[in-house]
């Protein structure tokens, strides 16, 4: 069974994102996501200072099945983008919700993080997809 | 676990990369049973594969095995089989996928002094890597390593044959289904990765062997496909052998379209279906991954006869540089 952090927000894309003391947004993609995708092999992360838009393309993460677009959950501005994932994408499958982060963001909206799905809502929607 | 040829098979145990690993560093093990193995035996076993086979089991002696395709009329590669030569005829091994056409095309051409016997009650597991034959050893009591590659020896009614889809060393054994759990436990025991489809589809790719129903198909003479090499097109002093497909191949001998290998120089994993633009002209990727052992992207791809050196591959929306190469992409432990 896969481990779903109740503290986090959940898009139905699978991502996470989780609002940080600075008011910043960590954005990954979730235990579930990872177990799914397999080993992955491949991650490719916006630019800083990218603007992303909320629901669109912000990145692809490629496993040994198959590549995925990554969404952004929340607009707004790409602050940081994980680098230690160029060398170690492994560490997605590892630590998806801890070292394995792929971009923060800075919001225009942090009430947007409200359209997203909570834990038990994204659970149900995982278990309904099996 | 995902649904192939009718069978549900494990893509993989846990981790696909440490499986292949496993086998290129130690032991891996795999359930072939999907393989479909048909016994060929009568009077008109002989003439029968002579006919439907391109390579020539004339020359195959008894305990020894044959790597090659069956061809339709027009040169298609139907399936790629391996036929092992036993004592009162042959066995051939062939793919999934195409196990009920094969049957039919070989019931078709079969003569009234030829028997198929098409064996449901056996199963199939490969061991590879460089502690194969150790591992298989230990577990069974069997030593293979007086084994040649593509010999095989009986032990009762198993067969273990020094074969293998990885680049490596090992065995398959073929044994009665009902013996086949005791043997992968036994196995397991003596230190054998298990391994799924997925290590299974890099490690080949990575030796450079093709997958039929990707890199080959009804559609390819085995000369645009990297396997010219198989047809055995006899001596010019013999009398000329009518094997199915002989005529439309004399005609291919040289195709405009032929399977290279890709390496990829930049970042990303080619697919099957995408696009490579050489110096010749456009070609499409038939098998890519991304080769755990190399660290970087490899593909078999079809291109223009002649493509050489550098290549793009269209990675959805990015032109990644790549470099056409002759497989293997890697160079065996054996």
């Amino acid at each position: 069974m896969s481990e779903t952090p109740e503290e986090l927000h959940y898009a139905s894309s699978h991502e996470w994102a989780r609002l940080e003391e600075d008011g910043t947004v960590t954005v990954g993609i979730t235990d579930h996501a990872q177990d799914a995708l397999g080993d992955i092999v491949y991650v490719e992360l916006p630019d800083e200072e990218q603007q992303v838009e909320a629901g669109a393309e912000a990145g692809v993460v490629e496993s040994v099945k198959a590549a995925s677009d990554i969404y952004a959950p929340v607009t707004g501005v790409v602050i940081a983008a994980n680098e230690v994932l160029e060398d170690a994408p492994e560490r997605v499958n590892e630590d998806p919700y801890g070292d394995g982060w792929f971009f923060r963001i800075q919001p225009d909206d942090p009430g947007e993080l409200e359209d997203l799905l909570d834990a038990a809502a994204y659970d149900e929607m995982c278990s309904e997809e099996e | 676990m995902v649904p192939f040829a009718g069978w549900s098979m494990p893509l993989h145990y846990g981790s696909q990369i440490a499986e292949h690993h496993a086998v290129r560093q130690g032991v891996g093990m795999f359930d072939v049973s999907h393989m479909r193995v048909i016994d060929v035996a009568g009077a008109g076993a002989n003439d029968f594969l002579r006919t439907v086979f391109a390579g020539d089991v004339a020359s195959l002696a008894r305990g020894r095995a044959l790597y090659g395709v069956l061809l339709n009329e027009n040169a298609g590669i139907i399936d790629d089989a391996i036929v092992y030569r036993t004592d009162d005829g042959f066995r051939v091994v062939a793919n999934a996928g195409t196990s009920e056409r094969v049957r039919s095309w070989l019931v078709r051409h079969a003569s009234d002094e030829t028997l198929l016997h098409p064996r449901q009650d056996l199963a199939m597991l490969a061991v590879q890597g460089p502690k194969a034959i150790d591992c298989f050893r230990e577990a069974t009591g069997l030593d293979a390593s007086a084994l040649p590659r593509f010999a095989f020896a009986w032990h009762e009614e198993r067969m273990v044959a020094r074969t293998g889809y990885t680049g490596e060393d090992g065995v398959e054994a073929i044994v009665p289904a009902e013996e086949a759990a005791s043997l992968w436990r036994r196995l397991t025991e003596a230190g054998a990765t298990p391994a799924g489809l997925g290590a299974r589809d890099t490690l080949r790719l990575e030796a450079g062997l093709n997958l039929h129903g990707h890199d080959m198909d009804e559609s390819t003479p085995p000369t645009a496909v990297g396997l010219g090499w198989t047809v055995a097109w006899g001596e010019d002093d013999a009398p000329v052998r009518r094997f199915i497909g002989r005529d439309a191949l004399e005609r291919q001998r040289r195709p405009e379209q032929v399977l290279r290998g890709v390496v990829l120089e930049g970042r990303g994993v080619m697919r099957e279906g995408f696009a490579v633009a050489t110096e010749r002209g456009e070609g499409v990727v038939t098998s890519g991954i991304f080769s755990p052992t190399l660290g970087y992207s490899i593909a078999l791809a079809r291109l223009p006869r002649g493509s050489k050196g550098a290549c793009s591959v269209q990675i959805r929306s990015r032109s990644v540089p790549g470099r056409i190469v002759r497989p293997p992409f890697l160079r065996s432990n054996e």
